[in-house]
């Protein structure tokens, strides 16, 4: 599927949120640019939908999307709030990117708090982006870059193991849990509806791009990435 | 009221809604996200509040009652309030829980109890005001009219 095109209706986001306002409001955001959307309200539902397995760690020389752990539903991004009861957004960006099988999944935090050292934690541990929540239609025109990058990687990936992802591939599709399954899924074809927001509302705010640049230390040596094989 | 009149009399109320400090900003994100296929969206996300605001005031006052007050359950009460009101607008709702989280910090029960009451008031007032807004739009589109959304930023 990740052949066909790059119309953004499929890019699938998962939406992980404690608070069911925030999930309603998050999930129509996304839905209103175009992206399919998976909610869950904790980061333990999270992992479970992405077929993660605690002992996936210690396989570090598994490549990545070797077929035992390969997700069952593709997911291209997952956006998480940062407070949340037992594991917190922090946690779950932490599994994520110490999983073999996951870590390519680009992460977004959000939060309604603007502290500094929590956003660098965050960017520090492999984000690609700190949201101050409430969360706005402009902020999600950032998202799109990061789900392009990894829709690279697994192309790249999905040529190297065509053979054994074609049967893979047909039951993906069986197990969108968004969209009821269709014979032929033409995504390409659908327009992007996405008219730009009317001025009044389009305010940016100026405060995160610059609470994240002050909070970003000097000395952040540490790789995003650091055991990827590389696909290049 | 035949439909022009109500749409005029709905562009004046969200405006003073918005002038007298009630809603903010985020409330027009989410009367953006309303369209055809989600005519309901913002009643739902508002009555979710009202759910979630009541319960919580209701938790609030509980807590605040016991002889020996949990100031870490307060904060985690307070902390989810201003999370609902910043995420559906309600500005004066918002601005009352910083300021909760503050005298929390401070453990200072009178000033907690103070916010509690300054809260719950602004609770109430917001949500007759977005009741009568929502009464107000379902009357103009059960009257065959649309929402004239495009007339609030001129």
């Amino acid at each position: 599927m990740a052949i066909t095109g790059d119309s953004r209706s499929q890019f699938h986001v998962l939406a992980v949120d404690d608070s069911l306002i925030d999930r309603k409001l998050i999930e129509r955001l996304l839905k209103t640019s175009s992206y399919q959307v998976t909610t869950v309200d904790s980061g333990s539902k999270a992992l479970k939908f992405l077929g993660f397995q605690e002992d996936e760690q210690s396989n570090t020389d598994t490549p990545f999307g070797s077929p035992n752990n390969h997700q069952e539903v593709e997911v291209n991004l997952i956006i998480t709030d940062y407070c949340m009861p037992g594991m917190t957004g922090y946690d779950l960006l932490k599994k994520v990117k110490e999983s073999s099988s996951l870590r390519n999944i680009p992460v977004v935090i959000m939060s309604s708090e603007n502290v500094p050292s929590r956003i660098t934690r965050c960017l520090e541990e492999g984000a690609e982006e700190f949201f101050l929540k409430p969360v706005r239609l402009s902020d999600l025109n950032r998202l799109k870059p990061h789900m392009m990058k990894t829709k690279i990687k697994n192309q790249k990936q999905e040529d190297d193991q065509e053979e054994l992802k074609i049967s893979e591939i047909q039951s993906d599709e069986q197990q969108q849990p968004v969209q009821p399954p269709s014979p032929q899924p033409q995504p390409e074809s659908q327009p992007q509806p996405q008219p730009p927001p009317p001025a009044l509302l389009l305010q940016h705010n100026n405060n995160k791009r610059k609470a994240m640049e002050e909070g970003l230390s000097p000395d952040r040596t540490r790789p995003r990435y650091n055991g990827i094989p590389t696909m290049v | 009221m035949e439909v022009g009149q109500m749409q005029r009399a709905w562009v004046e109320y969200t405006r003073s809604l918005f002038r007298e400090g009630f809603l903010d900003a985020q409330f027009q994100q989410l009367q953006l996200l309303q369209d055809e296929s989600n005519p309901d969206f913002v009643a739902e996300v508002v009555s979710l509040f009202f759910e979630d605001s009541e319960r919580l005031l209701a938790d609030l006052t509980f807590v605040l009652e016991q002889q020996n007050i949990d100031f870490k359950k307060v904060d985690a009460h307070v902390h989810q309030f201003k999370g609902s009101s910043s995420s559906i607008g309600a500005q004066r709702v918002k601005n009352d829980c910083i300021a909760f989280r503050n005298f929390c910090e401070e453990q200072n029960i009178e000033g907690c109890l103070r916010c509690l009451q300054q809260v719950k008031q602004d609770y109430y007032l917001v949500k007759s005001k977005l009741e009568a807004l929502i009464r107000l739009e379902q009357q103009i589109v059960a009257a065959g009219g649309s929402i004239p959304m495009e007339e609030l930023s001129s």
